[in-house]
């Protein structure tokens, strides 16, 4: 090859034409920066193709090859640089009112997602999950919770059995024994999981629902604590002008038992603030002492609270959803409402 | 319970609340309010008004043209009841009143003569469901009195809700007591219009009580604890007196006869369950209380049901056979009718375990198998008699024939339960001295009957003796009279607990929270599924459609796949997290696992005005296959072609999650036509289903890796390689020869047509060589190459594609 390698020479005019061509405002300068590098005459790529046939035989084909990729490449930032000259949105790519690409959306279920809410709350004062089988024995259901199985309260949650003693539970309870079994004191878990019970499909009843138990038990623990701790979980969830109301109840494994009302405050559109009526969110109580003594606990050491709630009534009153029903239809256009 | 307000009122003595606010006292003592209805709500519009003159209709044989006042001057009225006479008093609607149902008064002509009003049944002032002609009232009026003043039907009844521990809850008596503090702190029961006052003696026996031809006798006494028997001779059965009907509709009961009535009111009064017997219905005018013998396999209830027998419910006998079921229901034979002229009445007390596992047997629930089921005051049946007794001389005459019979096996002895003081205090977090005690306490019925070292005696009433035994039970009295609302709720310290979180959860929020980046929604279902989908069976289930709880999450998801298609939605893609069950032998509880399953079907990414619109295709389930393995199993699983036969998913089109062991954890790929109810325009579905791990393991730390030093070379080769090759096998062997400088394999292309022999395809990989210590030269990588392709020539018949 000749000691001024014609090859240099036409990356040197790429690197030129291309700053040439993103420098061209409109399409006169464009076509004029055309001509200079491309013209069939004076064009300075063309010359070099022209030239070809002067050069040596052994040179040629290297010198074109690349002679005509930078050709190519001038004539598609030309061509590029032109469409972008002539579009509308002069400077731009393309119309960039066009919709933008985007993935599938996708998300977790509203009743997973008051799960996590709740559990997030339980997380921060101190509470870890814990979990138990979905078919369990009547002692765990009801028994070892100081529920005869003769007592009308066993009656309340209609219960669905498998065989003989085994039945699918009917609240998350059986989780509490079957933790307090495992673990000593001090005890501080929820327990979210499926509950079943013989119960018709209405606005407000499903035969299997998702409930959160909690439970704590230690010295010294009263129904203070109790109080506290689901108040404080209420203005944590919604929002610290929420008001509890705690009302005497029956469950049978706790004592005294109450069921928590909240009252919140909502900011209407125009900015005012309306208090709602009271609303029933969970079952609590003290652990009963038999339930304890079930456990291996000694009662008059270890004393405790417990509580109950459903998830999916608490995302029908957040989101405005009147039947539990729609939750077990999952219609992607119901689902993807609640896509985050 | 259905509480009348009027009634109440007259139990408490200054007790001044609206209904609405006495709704609220009640919740806050437990017994929360559902519903407070009146039954002259409705009935705003109507006054009592007098017919003055009633003549035949011109034109109709059947109806009469009535001149009636309704306090606004004469006016006409066409009526059609037979029953309507000149003197008498009936309810009228005037022009523009409207009636339940929204039917308003409208100036009408009938058949040629105007009718200015409306004279009114009970059924079409909604009262009674009879139609029995217009409704006569008694009494002295003033015509265009409201009605429902007239009569008193302004009472509220108050739907209240009772907690199954609290029979004593199920009478006014015990409501009331609830709410003495919010009067003058006492309940009083109101006095009997023409009670003659009798004082009632009683006759007692442990084993059969009896006087002349009437006897009382418990046979099973663990099953009846007491039975009381008065018998009342020349009743003349009829219907109640206003005030004690009234009474009873306001309580939501419906008044039927005097004698009936009157055991109704006491029930509603004091709680306890009574009932009456056609003394003459009853052989050898005896009561024998035993337990079903063999051969009673039926009983005819007096609601006309045949009840089947079973062993060990208690039945009310005369001398030859059944007349009751215990504490549930009458029978039919001995039923006071209206003929009836001697009556015995019975007031007993039942075992409430007998009387539930009864009642349950039988499918049924009374007024009465709720209350015992409940348990009923073991001190107040003497009351309850006396009270009755005083109701039926009052309002169906007759005398009492002798002493009450009380047949009493089982003395009941009230129980003292100690409580003490710094019990309280550990339980509630505050502290009670011994006079608030008692000041919550005593209005209950509770007696402190003894005090020291800080630990109180207290006597508990028979009416709370089923749910207060225990020294907490007492505890709980404290805290609910002293008001939940009174205990401070501010947060103290805590100890952290000894449980660590469950690991799975953390792995279903892993799972949940990619998947939903994936682009699919979580779907939540109900584990009951139809035959064929589960192999644990429900015993008692509620739809018999749906008798199984399920082995597999993914049906559940076709189903709502199917929900979906047919609402119009095309792009579906669900995932859930759910437990399926096995059986794990008769008798036993089933095994749980924990699966996750997904079904996908539509356009694998949203329209848009760039690209075209593919649909999820075999390479998009099995990454996401690859995905949910990986998250679930770590590096322990692998997904491979499916190699077992699979009833839900197309033989060619499905994958396998393996672990080491072989064994398959989960499946996914092309859902077979059948599997899914999909329409015509529906294109291909894919689903998987993974079982999680029981015990999922934190994944191992990740370990740094040193970022190269020197750069890297490429090579691209394109390969012919037979069909029978898998590429997985191309990729293994490139990988294994390729040495320790191979740092990278990647397929790029796929190739068949044009140049490429049938029954091959053409394979374009990338290797990517490098050498962590030094720059790598061209001979070195050629040499690698070369070696890789002699490898594949050799050994998988792979042509190097020049």
């Amino acid at each position: 090859m000749t000691e001024q390698d014609p090859r240099d020479a036409l990356r040197a005019l790429e690197v030129e034409a291309l700053a040439a061509i993103e420098r061209a405002q409109d399409l006169d300068a464009l076509e004029a920066v055309r001509i200079d590098y491309l013209g069939r005459k004076e064009g300075r790529i063309s010359a070099i193709l022209r030239g070809l046939g002067a050069m040596p035989a052994q040179d040629r084909p290297a010198v074109g090859q690349e002679a005509n990729r930078v050709k190519g490449l001038v004539a598609d930032a030309l061509q590029e640089r032109e469409a972008s000259l002539a579009g509308p949105a002069a400077g731009g790519h393309e119309d960039l009112t066009l919709p933008g690409r985007v993935p599938w959306k996708g998300g977790l279920h509203p009743v997973t997602q008051a799960v996590d809410e709740i559990w997030h709350i339980f997380r921060d004062l101190g509470f870890t999950r814990a979990r138990g089988p979905e078919a369990d024995t009547e002692w765990y259901n009801f028994e070892a919770l100081n529920t005869p199985l003769d007592h009308p309260a066993a009656d309340e949650q209609d219960t669905l059995y498998l065989v003989d003693s085994v039945l699918l539970r009917s609240h998350t309870s059986p989780v509490q024994m079957r933790t307090m079994e495992k673990h000593e004191p001090p005890i501080r878990i929820i327990a979210p999981g499926w509950v079943y019970r013989r119960d018709t499909y209405d606005a407000t009843h499903t035969p299997a629902f998702m409930q959160i138990e909690g439970l704590v038990v230690d010295e010294g623990v009263t129904f203070v604590d109790l109080k506290a701790t689901l108040a404080e979980f209420a203005r944590r969830y919604w929002g610290p002008d929420t008001q509890t109301r705690f009302r005497p109840s029956f469950f049978p494994f706790t004592e005294p038992s109450a069921e928590v009302d909240v009252k919140r405050v909502i900011t209407r559109p125009d900015g005012t603030k309306e208090e709602t009526d009271w609303l029933e969110i969970m079952g609590a109580g003290m652990v009963d002492p038999a339930v304890l003594e079930n456990a291996g606990y000694d009662s008059e050491r270890y004393t405790g609270f417990a509580f109950g709630m459903g998830p999916a009534r608490i995302a029908m009153l957040k989101h405005g959803v009147d039947d539990l029903r729609t939750f077990f239809e999952n219609d992607v256009r119901f689902l993807e409402q609640f896509a985050r | 319970m259905n509480v009348s307000y009027r009634w109440l009122k007259d139990m408490v003595p200054g007790l001044e609340l609206s209904p609405e606010k006495l709704a609220e006292h009640l919740a806050l003592r437990g017994a929360p309010v559902e519903k407070i209805s009146s039954a002259g709500a409705e009935l705003g519009d109507i006054v009592v008004a007098v017919v003055l003159e009633t003549v035949q209709h011109p034109n109709a044989d059947r109806l009469s043209l009535c001149t009636v006042d309704g306090g606004h001057g004469e006016v006409k009225v066409v009526c059609g009841a037979p029953n309507v006479k000149a003197g008498s008093w009936y309810p009228f609607a005037p022009i523009g009143a409207v009636l339940p149902g929204n039917f308003k008064i409208k100036k009408s002509k009938i058949r040629g003569e105007v009718s200015e009003g409306m004279l009114c049944s009970s059924k079409e002032l909604g009262l009674g469901a009879e139609d029995d002609g217009i409704l006569e009232i008694h009494g002295h009026f003033t015509a265009g009195e409201s009605f429902v003043e007239a009569i008193a039907l302004d009472d509220a009844t108050l739907d209240v809700e009772i907690t199954a521990n609290r029979g004593d809850l199920l009478s006014h008596a015990g409501v009331a007591r609830e709410l003495a503090s919010e009067g003058e702190g006492r309940v009083e029961l109101s006095q009997i219009e023409g009670d003659p006052g009798i004082e009632l003696s009683f006759e007692r026996d442990t084993v059969e009580a009896r006087r002349g031809q009437v006897g009382i006798r418990i046979d099973d006494a663990d099953l009846c604890l007491r039975y009381l028997g008065a018998v009342i001779r020349g009743v003349k059965i009829g219907p109640s007196p206003a005030w004690l009907q009234q009474r009873l509709r306001g309580a939501g009961s419906r008044p039927i006869n005097n004698v009936v009535d009157a055991t109704n009111f006491v029930m509603l009064e004091l709680g306890q369950p009574m009932h009456a017997f056609d003394l003459n219905g009853l052989a050898g005018t005896s009561i024998v209380v035993r337990r079903v013998r063999a051969d009673e396999k039926s009983f005819t209830t007096l609601d006309g049901e045949t009840r089947e027998l079973t062993d060990d419910m208690l039945m009310i006998c005369d001398a030859e056979r059944p007349v009751a079921i215990g504490g549930v229901m009458g029978g039919r034979d001995s039923e006071v009718e209206d003929d009836t002229v001697d009556i015995l009445l019975e007031c007993a007390l039942f075992n409430p375990k007998s009387i539930r596992a009864t009642r349950k047997a039988l499918v049924m629930s009374t007024d009465a198998s709720y209350r015992f089921e409940r348990g009923v005051d073991p001190e107040g049946m003497e009351l309850a008699i006396s009270r009755a007794v005083a109701l039926i001389l009052a309002t169906a005459g007759g005398e009492v024939d002798g002493p009450v019979l009380d047949c009493c096996p089982v003395d009941y002895e009230a129980e003292t339960v100690g409580l003490r003081l710094s019990r309280i205090e550990h339980l509630l977090g505050v502290a009670f001295e011994v006079g608030r005690v008692r000041e919550l306490l005593t209005p209950l019925g509770f007696d402190i009957v003894g005090e020291s070292d800080g630990t109180l005696q207290v006597r508990v009433p028979g009416f709370r003796s089923y749910d207060v035994r225990r020294e907490v039970d007492l505890i709980e009295e404290v805290a609910r009279a002293h008001g939940y609302d009174n205990f401070p709720s501010d947060l103290g310290p805590y100890r952290p607990g000894t449980v660590a979180d469950h690991p799975m959860f953390a792995l279903e929020d892993e799972l949940r929270r990619s998947l939903a980046g994936w682009g699919l929604f979580e779907a939540q279902t109900p584990a009951f599924v139809p035959e064929g989908e589960g192999d644990v069976r429900v015993a008692n289930p509620l739809a018999t459609t749906e008798p199984f709880i399920r082995r597999a999450i993914l049906p559940s998801l076709i189903r709502r796949l199917e929900y979906n298609f047919a609402h119009g939605n095309r792009d579906v893609r669900l995932f859930e997290i759910g437990t399926s069950f096995r059986s794990a032998g008769s008798g036993e509880a089933p095994r749980e696992e924990t699966h996750v399953a997904a079904v996908l079907h539509g356009r694998r990414e949203p329209p848009h005005w760039s690209s075209d619109d593919a649909a999820i295709a075999v390479w998009d389930l099995k990454a996401l296959l690859e995905h949910v393995a990986a998250t679930t199993y770590g590096g322990a699983a692998a997904v491979a072609p499916g190699a077992a036969q699979d009833e839900a998913f197309v033989a060619d089109a499905a994958f396998d999650v393996r672990l080491a062991d072989g064994s398959i954890v989960g499946r996914g790929g092309l859902l077979k036509s059948e599997t899914v109810d999909a329409p015509a325009w529906a294109g291909e579905i894919w689903g998987l289903e993974v079982t999680l791990p029981s015990d999922p393991q934190p994944s191992a730390p990740v370990r740094f890796q040193p970022l190269p030093q020197f750069p890297a070379v490429e090579r691209d080769l394109a390969l012919l390689v037979p069909d029978r090759v898998s590429a997985y096998d191309v990729g293994a062997l490139i990988r294994m020869r390729g040495g320790a400088l191979l740092e990278d394999v990647e397929l790029f292309d796929l190739y068949r047509g044009e140049g490429v022999t049938q029954g091959t395809r053409s394979l374009a990989y990338r290797l990517r060589f490098r050498s962590p210590e030094r720059t790598l030269k061209d001979k070195q990588v050629d040499k690698a190459v070369d070696g890789i392709l002699a490898r594949l020539k050799e050994e998988l018949s792979v042509e190097h594609r020049g």
